[in-house]
């Protein structure tokens, strides 16, 4: 894309991020300003998709009816709908929930009359501690195998690896999920089926941590009582592992292929041309360059992993954000499914930018 | 991404895409093509014949000698046993190939006509129409497929629904998951292309602008496009499947859907009821398996640094591009390269 097609068009700058021309050295500056304009960056993304959710929400008519309809008189509902402002104009109302929104107030649901945020501190950690589960049981399977893969490239072991990665994609994580509840709970019996923690851990969690942090293993880790943190422990294997084999499939293959791409640099080849060993050209040569691309897609990630853990944390009953969202859409509260859904956006834009700004101050080529 | 020494023209005429891919793949690679393709035959040959292959229907609950009963394990009865609900698992898993085909199909129709029409006329105009569709798509792009499937069947369908509504529903929910993807590349592409010296020469000829978009940019633009087209159906797949996994399926009655039988079939796991879960469940990963192992050799048999050589393993011999304007955009990582490609 390096061709310029100024004077084609006549048309100055028609390709905004592929202006390599005006690349010049000054003198720190670029990092500083790349931050700051991938900062901005964030704020059109959330508007539009606040704005697209909003709206196609309402195509369907207020949340009221949707979740009452039916339940209550015509009267009742219309009370109920006038009570609430749903009978104003949608440009009103739309304003009104920008207004909202700024004063961070995602709403209130429905059915349990609870402000989103609160829901938000309530199962967010869940998922959180999901979600970090996850992505450890990804990086420990995936890389290994991924380098191991390039080692053994075009060879049998490369191919059953391949076929492995390419399982984990195509496995939804509530069949993996089920598959390892048939295996290891119905089956072996070695590992609960559902849920956080066993009701008696809970229990000792809430009675005996001063100030719960929402993460299971911390407060398990704070009661100081090994059978918790192991209780705990058993619990979290079973979804973090459904979910890890789903991103696993991914870091497997991005590793591999990006080991096999460094692995024909002349760099490499220099090297092996001075007599390194082919392992040490391996492991310290290709693979450390290929790590690079890795820490991009852990942000990448951060959306899959999102809207897997709403079908992981439904199939174990894990009781986090995508369990509540799920229990809203089973009760037809949009009001909350919105919220979630607007609050999920903002977390996924915000994560997408500290990963591209850790990218970039690891890798300067991807300043521009 | 360098373009610069790639002539464009001279492009000999090829075969079926897939076919041709076919006679290049050596070894390893033609095996998993070969596979993948296998894979799709078999699930498309199941879709076809539908109605032969079930031994009842997919809402069937009684025959001739009395109702099926529930949760029956697998007999010559009934071969994959009874869901909870009653039905046949056989047949639902065989019918529900018909509701995937069609999912698929819409889904992907829909997306690259869209994608594509857009993706030409951002990347050809370029300006503000230009900047504002970047945006939106690398919003749309940036956010959980799965929420943004809810929020659309939500729209869409309101959550319950018979089988087309339901079909159209799943389908246009991955629509717009979809679009950006198709736009973000034909973008690229023709934003590259409209570059090249033969636009310009058409231009000087006096080419309108919609006959240099789909004479000239549309099909050098459009190599891509099989790959992509692959990698979406089988997301299309998994995305119909968590959205029925969520109850917002196809009513029972009106549709076999695989993912909607899961979450029936969720509370079984715990009592030891293997055959109402795994079957579909397998069906899923069967057919994800088959359209990714094809699109995956595609996807290899372009790159060159990824396609084994038919000659002795050269190792890396230089960059022999056999596919013109270098390396496919969707360069190292493989699946996840595309989404990277910005």
């Amino acid at each position: 894309m390096t061709t310029t097609s100024t004077e084609l068009t006549g048309e100055p700058a028609a390709v905004p991020e592929a202006a390599p021309p005006t690349r010049r050295r000054r003198g720190g500056g670029g990092l500083g300003s790349y931050i700051a304009v991938r900062f901005l960056l964030i704020f059109p993304t959330i508007f539009i998709l606040v704005t697209s959710v909003f709206f196609l929400m309402r195509t369907t008519g207020d949340p009221i009816t949707a979740a009452l309809g039916g339940r209550l008189g015509p009267e009742e509902l219309a009370e109920r709908v006038a009570a609430a402002g749903y009978d104003r104009p949608l440009l009103t109302q739309y304003v009104e929930y920008l207004g909202q929104l700024i004063r961070l107030d995602f709403g209130t649901t429905l059915s349990t009359n609870q402000p989103v945020t609160e829901v938000l501190a309530d199962f967010g950690t869940a998922t959180l501690e999901l979600a970090v589960y996850a992505l450890v049981v990804a990086l420990l399977i995936g890389i290994p195998l991924g380098r191991f893969a390039a080692y053994a490239r075009d060879r049998w072991p490369d191919a059953v690896l391949r076929v492995f990665a390419i399982l984990c994609y195509a496995t939804p994580v509530f069949f993996a999920g089920m598959i390892l509840k048939l295996i290891f709970t119905s089956g072996l019996g070695w590992l609960p089926a559902n849920g956080r923690a066993s009701t008696r851990s809970e229990i000792l969690i809430q009675t005996s941590v001063d100030n719960p942090t929402g993460i299971y293993l911390i407060d398990a880790i704070k009661t100081g009582n090994g059978e918790v943190v192991r209780d705990v422990l058993e619990h979290a294997v079973l979804p973090a592992v459904a979910l890890g084999l789903l991103t696993a499939g991914v870091f497997l293959r991005l590793v591999r292929t990006n080991v096999i791409g460094t692995l024909g640099m002349g760099y490499v080849e220099a090297a092996r041309s001075r007599g390194v060993s082919e392992r040490r050209l391996l492991r310290k040569h290709a693979y450390r360059p290929a790590l690079i691309p890795i820490i991009t897609v852990i942000g990448l990630q951060v959306a899959l992993l999102l809207g897997g853990a709403v079908l992981t944390e439904t199939t174990f009953e894990w009781r986090g954000l995508g369990f509540q969202l799920s229990e809203y859409l089973q009760a037809r509260d949009f009001v909350a499914v919105q919220g979630l859904v607007v609050l999920l956006a903002v977390v996924v834009a915000v994560t997408n930018f500290v990963v591209d700004v850790i990218a970039a101050l690891i890798d300067p080529r991807v300043r521009y | 991404m360098s373009t610069a020494t790639t002539p464009p023209t001279a492009r000999p005429r090829r075969g079926l895409p897939v076919v041709r891919q076919l006679k290049q793949a050596v070894g390893l690679q033609r095996g998993m093509l070969v596979a993948g393709l296998v894979l799709t035959g078999v699930f498309l040959l199941t879709a076809a014949l539908a109605d032969l292959l079930a031994p009842y229907g997919y809402n069937q609950l009684r025959d001739a000698d009395g109702p099926f009963g529930a949760q029956q394990s697998p007999s010559g009865e009934h071969w994959l046993g009874t869901t909870v609900g009653g039905y046949d698992v056989l047949s639902r898993v065989i019918y529900g190939t018909r509701t995937a085909l069609a999912v698929i199909v819409v889904a992907i129709v829909l997306s690259i006509f869209i994608g594509v029409l857009l993706g030409l006329l951002s990347g050809y105009f370029g300006g503000w129409l230009d900047r504002v569709l970047v945006v939106i798509a690398d919003a749309v792009y940036a956010f959980p497929t799965l929420l943004l499937a809810i929020v659309m069947a939500i729209v869409i369908s309101g959550g319950q629904s018979g089988l087309w509504s339901g079909i159209f529903a799943a389908a246009i929910s991955i629509t717009v998951i979809y679009i950006p993807q198709y736009f973000r590349v034909i973008r690229a592409e023709t934003v590259r292309i409209k570059a090249e010296a033969y636009v310009e020469s058409a231009k000087v000829i006096g080419a309108s602008h919609w006959r240099i978009m789909t004479r000239h940019v549309l099909r050098n633009a459009t190599r891509t496009l099989p790959l992509i087209l692959t990698l979406n159906a089988s997301e299309a797949i998994l995305t119909l499947a968590g959205l029925g996994f969520l109850g917002f399926g196809i009513e029972p009655t009106s549709g076999a859907e695989w993912g909607f039988d899961l979450n029936r079939a969720l509370s079984d796991v715990t009592s030891g009821i293997w055959w109402t879960s795994i079957f579909p469940g397998v069906a899923i990963v069967w057919v994800v398996l088959g359209l990714t192992l094809v699109g995956e050799s595609l996807n290899d048999l372009a790159d060159p640094r990824l396609r084994s050589r038919r000659a002795a393993d050269a190792g890396e011999t230089g960059e022999v591009t056999v596919v013109p304007g270098g390396p496919l955009g969707a360069g190292p990582g493989g699946l996840a390269g595309i989404e990277e490609t910005r």
